[in-house]
């Protein structure tokens, strides 16, 4: 028999924000829910998500359990071409879903050329241009790679690199370190200073890092993250505090391992890039997430990346598949001397944090950066708030102060972006879209509709031709 | 002495919760000595140095917070390590927010209010029923305000909620009162012995108004949604509304409201209704009351005799004595209709009826059915024409604004008056329109403020008709109560001081305009 007569009413209005009001005035406890329609509503697709809800969730569960069961440790250092499963002498990876030479943006184009001119393979811009048409080099993304790069996110073959280890599921991943800001080649800038300090990181940062972990052993940087993000980080567009406890942990063995002078200029390269930390947490996000993958039935994001032309991603239970759809212009604050005309289309491997429930999905705990996204701190709370609507789960060791401690959001839901229409957050620094001239901003976006609308569609194929 | 480990692997714990955790277990006094640390190596030294690191906590990690005590049994152990549970979980915030952001789904909203009971859904007819499944699956009754909701979405909504044991009031339910309180657009009525079951959101307001202002209050009344009679839904909420009032102890009369329902559900409506020792009222509007006869139903005519039933039976009264006042009510409105009809020429012929309520609308065509002259409607019922065109009125013409075709892309007339406005001037323009009548719907969801947008329109027929030297007599009910935020007293009396004729309900009005017309002949 209905109890609704016994029990105090509570309402739960979801539409019109006037009979929330009503009740209000009645002083009725109620909540109003602020509804979207879903972005797909093809009620064929969603029977067959609905009849294997069961499935999917236990899949979800068990994609989510290995996320957060990660153990991801920086155990070493190599050259690209010693570690990264698949490198080629002639391969480049490159940021986000696959792209071809012809599509590439400028700043990737930009990028490649510096890459080429390093590797050797070429001497000008020109040479570069024509060995890059040629087909002689290949071109991959890096995470098909177990690898992550930063907005362009050129790895060549001689490039050193770190190497993360999930402990827990055994698989590693891969990447390079961060080069500092201005004209950068990530951004897109392959002048003689890009290459010379590729070069000197190369030659005196990678040996004398190399050889202070070795010391070390292993450096936990879930515990770094963890730390980081009650000092302030999201570990996306803020990694002063990341950055500044991985400082401390290597600084004693930088100055024991290597010659004064070279201990110097390491410190002091680290020292002046906040975001020296940046490919560190996209390379803990990527060994996390990569142990979640191939669960099958799973709706779990483990890849949301771009390419500056295009914005893809994958899912744990179509494979290796990708899903895309055009990359957005971010909305961001400019340089001085620059405006939204000037920017590329979003790039870059680092929306790997947000999927791992950094970056933009934790951007509560970094009311330092608010200025990108509105402001006041209370937006930052919110644009965390949203998230927890699309993700399957809370972070068990991410943990948001503002929030009282609560986990971070982690694991997108395809299921749940299609349903409540919420797009996830993300951080993001933007690169100008013309080749060499390096980052003229910083901002956020969300992420655009298509690659989710046809990740849910492909994943509905899939369940309903199993 | 004991020492007892308690490891709890992957749960992250800030240095001031835990040191507020072991405070607890100290403030216990039953325990000797005790932590709760994260298994770092230096804690786990820590821990080693007083005794308490247990062979367990050796294999914690950074990650993983370690609990030990020391204590005198395994009885004292299995208490303390209850209550560290306890302080465990409220030291986890999970699910607690402290931003301002509403929830973008009923999922997130039940994590904010665990216990609702009630899901209010007003979104898109298309997406609505989808909202009120995933209500229904967590344990939430329905009211479904949405319209546009297919037949065989409202078929399987209710009968899942029939098995689960939960109502879905609806689709396209406006009005409810649930445990006193009025939803979307309802009245502030007393609370009382009468439960209502209504398939009629106009008429579930009149009747409850009308029960209010007699000085009795309303138990409950349920919202069906008007499709719930028809022979496709066989009137499953409607005979669930009906065992609920049965069973409620606060219900001691059940009052029931419906356009005529399909004659299936009538008769399982009856077999119902004889099985319930309560007394049982019915107002089926429009209805062949042939088959309601064996019935132990009161079957009511008219709205107002349905509330007067419902009211006297809830005194333990006799029912004649509604009969005995409705005969004393007939015969002031012919003496009032005797005088308004001698003010009109001889050119005036029609009544012309807007309303905003849909169930006033049937109601008022019902008093017409036998007029000599033909009667028009946008929505006949019985003898009344459908009228060629809705924006013209022709003979005696019955309107409700409240259909489709009034309605596009606009509030509902009982919010925004501009559409019956403009039928009014047009209407007093008419040189054959005798009688207008209207209606006005107080209560939540309504126009907040009535006066403001009605008064202006009806000075301006009275200079219209003054200066062409004619009278047209404006007749209007006012739905509502004294506790309504538009206040019912109020309204009435602004509207009398400028000359309207208001009725206590649209019964009477409809009648007093029906007796302006016959004594007019």
């Amino acid at each position: 028999m209905n109890k609704l007569f016994e029990s105090e009413l509570k309402v739960i209005n979801i539409g019109l924000k006037s009979f929330k009001e009503t009740l209000d005035e009645q002083k009725v406890s109620s909540a109003q829910v602020d509804w979207k329609p879903p972005l797909i509503s093809d009620t064929l697709m969603l029977d067959v998500i609905r009849k294997n809800s069961d499935k999917i969730e236990t899949a979800n569960k068990e994609a989510v359990k290995r996320i957060l069961n990660s153990k991801p440790f920086l155990v070493g250092m190599e050259k690209a071409i010693d570690v990264i499963p698949g490198m080629e002498k002639n391969l480049l990876l490159h940021a986000g879903p696959p792209v071809t030479w012809d599509k590439m943006c400028g700043p990737m184009k930009g990028a490649v050329i510096g890459a080429l001119i390093y590797e050797g393979f070429a001497k000008t811009y020109d040479e570069a241009e024509k060995v890059a048409a040629s087909g002689e080099i290949e071109f991959s993304p890096c995470h098909e790679h177990a690898t992550v790069g930063p907005m362009a996110g050129i790895v060549s073959p001689s490039m050193p690199v770190f190497i993360l280890e999930n402990e827990e599921f055994g698989n590693k991943a891969f990447c390079t370190m961060n080069e500092g800001l201005g004209k950068v080649l990530r951004y897109g800038a392959y002048d003689e200073s890009v290459i010379e300090r590729l070069r000197w990181m190369e030659n005196v940062l990678y040996p004398s890092l190399k050889k202070a972990i070795e010391k070390i052993g292993k450096i936990d940087l879930k515990n770094i993250i963890a730390q980081a993000l009650h000092m302030g980080d999201e570990v996306h567009n803020r990694n002063r505090a990341a950055t500044s406890l991985l400082y401390r942990t290597l600084a004693p063995e930088i100055v024991n391992q290597n010659e004064k002078e070279n201990a110097i200029s390491v410190l002091n390269f680290i020292n002046s890039n906040d975001h020296f930390f940046l490919n560190l947490s996209m390379g803990v996000s990527k060994v996390s997430l990569d142990a979640a993958r191939n669960i099958e039935n799973s709706s779990i994001v483990v890849v949301m990346a771009r390419n500056g032309t295009e914005f893809g991603i994958q899912l744990s239970g179509t494979g290796d598949k990708w899903f895309t759809g055009v990359s957005p212009i971010p909305e961001a604050l400019y340089f001085t001397g620059y405006t939204k005309d000037d920017a590329n289309p979003d790039i870059g491997d680092s929306s790997i944090t947000e999927t791992n429930g950094l970056g933009g999905f934790a951007i509560a705990a970094s009311p330092a950066i608010v200025q990108f996204v509105g402001g006041s701190a209370n937006d930052a709370v919110n644009y965390t708030l949203k998230m927890y609507e699309i993700t399957a789960a809370e972070n068990n060791i991410y943990k948001i102060p503002y929030l009282n401690f609560r986990g971070t959001p982690t694991g997108i839901d395809v299921i749940k972006v299609i349903e409540k229409n919420i797009l996830p957050f993300i951080d993001t620094g933007v690169a100008h879209k013309n080749a060499g001239i390096g980052q003229i901003g910083a901002g956020v976006l969300e992420a655009p509709a298509d690659p989710f609308k046809n990740a849910f569609i492909g994943f509905a194929n899939q369940l309903k031709n199993n | 002495m004991m020492v007892t480990g308690i490891l709890k692997r992957g749960e992250y714990f800030d240095s001031v919760s835990l040191m507020l955790i072991a405070k607890k277990i100290s403030e216990l006094e039953i325990g000797l000595d005790s932590a709760a640390v994260m298994g770092t190596p230096e804690n786990k030294s820590m821990l080693q140095t007083s005794g308490l690191l247990t062979d367990e906590l050796q294999n914690a990690g950074d990650m993983d917070l370690m609990i030990a005590y020391k204590c005198n049994s395994q009885n004292e152990s299995d208490l303390i390590s209850k209550k560290i549970n306890e302080f465990l979980k409220k030291s986890d915030n999970t699910n607690k927010s402290s931003g301002s952001l509403n929830p973008s789904s009923l999922e997130s909203a039940i994590k904010i209010l665990p216990d609702a009971n009630l899901a209010m859904i007003s979104v898109a007819g298309k997406y609505a029923g989808d909202e009120a499944m995933k209500a229904l699956q967590n344990g939430l009754n329905v009211m479904l305000f949405s319209d546009n909701v297919s037949i065989e979405k409202e078929i399987e909504l209710k009968k899942f909620a029939k098995e689960k044991g939960l109502f879905v009031m609806g689709p396209d339910c406006g009005t409810a009162i649930i445990n006193g309180v009025p939803l979307a657009f309802a009245n502030v009525v007393n609370r009382g012995n009468i439960g209502l079951v209504a398939a009629s959101g106009t008429g579930l307001q009149e009747v409850s108004c009308l029960i209010s202002n007699s000085g009795c209050g309303i138990s409950q009344a349920i919202g069906t949604g008007g499709r719930d009679v028809k022979k496709e839904i066989g009137g499953i909420m409607f005979l669930e509304g009906i065992k609920a009032l049965a069973e409620d102890k606060n219900t001691e009369v059940i009052l029931l409201v419906s356009k005529p329902p399909a004659d299936e559900v009538i008769i399982k409506i009856i077999e119902l209704v004889n099985k319930i020792e309560k007394p049982v009222v019915g107002v089926f509007l429009n209805a062949s009351i042939d088959l309601l006869k064996q019935s132990k139903i009161n079957i009511a005519k008219t709205l107002e005799e349905g509330a007067l039933l419902a009211v006297t039976l809830s005194r333990g009264e006799n029912i004649e004595k509604v009969y005995n006042d409705l005969e004393s009510q007939y015969s002031k409105l012919q003496t009032l209709a005797e005088k308004e009809s001698a003010k009109l020429n001889k050119t005036q012929k029609y009544v012309r009826a807007l309303f905003s309520g849909g169930t006033f609308c049937d109601e008022t065509q019902m008093f017409f059915q036998n007029m000599s002259e033909e009667v028009f409607s946008n929505t006949p019922v019985g003898k009344v024409k459908k009228l060629k065109d809705v924006w013209k009125s022709e003979k005696h013409t019955i309107i409700d604004l409240g259909d489709d075709e009034f309605t596009v892309g606009k509030p509902h007339p009982m919010i925004d008056y501009s559409t019956r406005n403009k039928r009014i001037l047009a209407e007093a323009n008419d040189l054959e329109t005798a009688v207008i009548l209207l209606d006005i719907v107080l209560g939540y969801g309504s126009n907040m403020n009535p006066l403001t947008d009605i008064i202006p329109v009806i000075k301006e027929v009275k200079k219209l008709t003054s200066q062409q030297k004619r009278y047209i007599p404006i007749i209007c009910s006012v739905t509502g109560t004294e506790e309504d935020p538009q206040n019912r007293t109020t309204v009435a009396a602004a509207l009398k001081a400028e000359g309207v004729l208001i009725m206590e309900s649209n019964a009477a009005a409809s009648k007093l305009a029906k007796f302006i017309i016959e004594k007019k002949r």
